[in-house]
């Protein structure tokens, strides 16, 4: 198996100590098929048990070893070394606070999440008695791939309304209220608009198409967040210019 | 927070887009040629005069020339927030007045025809 060195830059940061971030350089022996986030746990075990980072799967499943790897967004886990030359450059996920190192504080995303209800609300109660729902493949595949999202928030990091606008509830969250308004059991789709149909809901969003070009697994927000903007359209001209279907 | 506003603007946006896409290539060709003296038979004075006379002729020129300006409006509009310049509603006043000014002035222009 070949081993060649790496050359590692990564973004250091306690702001317990520190008063703004630095880079450290890192020399790394590494195997070939190795990726990142291989390069980094190397690191910690061998060379500097004090660097910080998320990681739990290392097959991007989980979604929380996300950071900016030559300036671009990506899963640690699925950037693998062989695609890179020269020093590569490791920093935290942009446009989130730092919270130590590579580990940011994700606690704006997570909040929006909520507010957009990422779940099952049944139109009406359904005993328990009436067996499980039933869903045909055409339903199913309606919202299927919108579903795929693992939450890594890449998408955040590379939105640039979000940069401009950190009240943008963003791609992720709004793909996920959209998820749930495409699925035949749910009857969620108003209460979720209050809150998605807003100026800084989906009217944020200036389609600029970075989400979906970093997105790991395809969910393709960007065209999520398209078809949030007709179907709101229509509600709006049904809400003002039908009577009597005010909402 | 209330529902937005923006459908109003987006769905003229968007329809402009579209026809814009379909459209604009062919026009800046005929244009074009046009320019260099070469316009096809079809295209002559008469021919499209007759056309804007029209009343299905009037009902199609106003509603591309339209779309398409509103189009500009909105993107312009975004553009110039994208390039950093923050004052959304000032910009939005005067993109959509010109849109609508170029509105107004192609019906009345096409009312005269």
């Amino acid at each position: 198996m070949n081993e060649r060195m790496v050359q590692l830059e990564v973004l250091r940061y306690d702001p317990q100590v520190d008063d703004e971030p630095h880079f450290q350089h890192y020399e790394v022996p590494c195997k070939e098929e190795w990726v990142v986030l291989d390069a980094l746990n190397a690191i910690k075990e061998s060379i500097d048990p004090t660097l910080n980072y998320r990681w739990s799967c290392h097959m991007a499943v989980c979604g929380s070893c996300g950071m900016m790897i030559n300036g671009e967004p990506r899963l640690s886990c699925h950037a693998f070394l062989r695609g890179f030359a020269g020093v590569i450059r490791v920093e935290p996920l942009a446009h989130f606070p730092i919270e130590r190192d590579l580990v940011t504080v994700a606690d704006d995303f997570i909040d929006k999440l909520k507010r957009v209800k990422p779940y099952l609300i049944p139109g009406e109660p359904r005993p328990i008695g009436a067996g499980e729902y039933l869903q045909t493949p055409a339903q199913l595949m309606k919202y299927r791939h919108f579903s795929m999202c693992i939450n890594c928030m890449l998408c955040y990091a590379a939105c640039p309304q979000y940069a401009l606008q950190p009240l943008f509830l963003g791609p992720a969250a709004i793909t996920l209220a959209h998820r749930y308004n495409l699925d035949s059991r749910d009857g969620g789709r108003e209460q979720r608009q209050q809150v998605i149909a807003t100026d800084e809901g989906v009217w944020e969003c200036s389609f600029v198409g970075a989400c979906s070009e970093v997105c790991p697994k395809a969910v393709d927000p960007a065209a999520a967040l398209q078809q949030v903007k007709v179907a709101s359209t229509l509600d709006w001209f049904r809400e003002h210019l039908l009577p009597g279907s005010a909402t | 927070m209330a529902k937005s506003n923006k459908p109003v603007v987006w769905s003229l946006f968007a329809a402009g887009g579209t026809l814009a896409a379909l459209l604009a290539p062919v026009l800046a060709l005929l244009f074009l040629l046009a320019a260099l003296g070469r316009a096809p038979e079809l295209l002559g004075y008469a021919r499209l005069h007759a056309f804007a006379a029209n009343p299905l002729g009037k009902l199609f020129l106003l509603t591309v020339i339209a779309l398409f300006l509103w189009h500009a409006a909105h993107r312009l509009r975004v553009a110039l927030h994208d390039f950093g310049l923050r004052r959304d509603r000032l910009v939005a006043v005067v993109v959509y007045l010109a849109a609508g000014t170029g509105t107004a002035l192609s019906l009345l222009y096409l009312a005269r025809i």
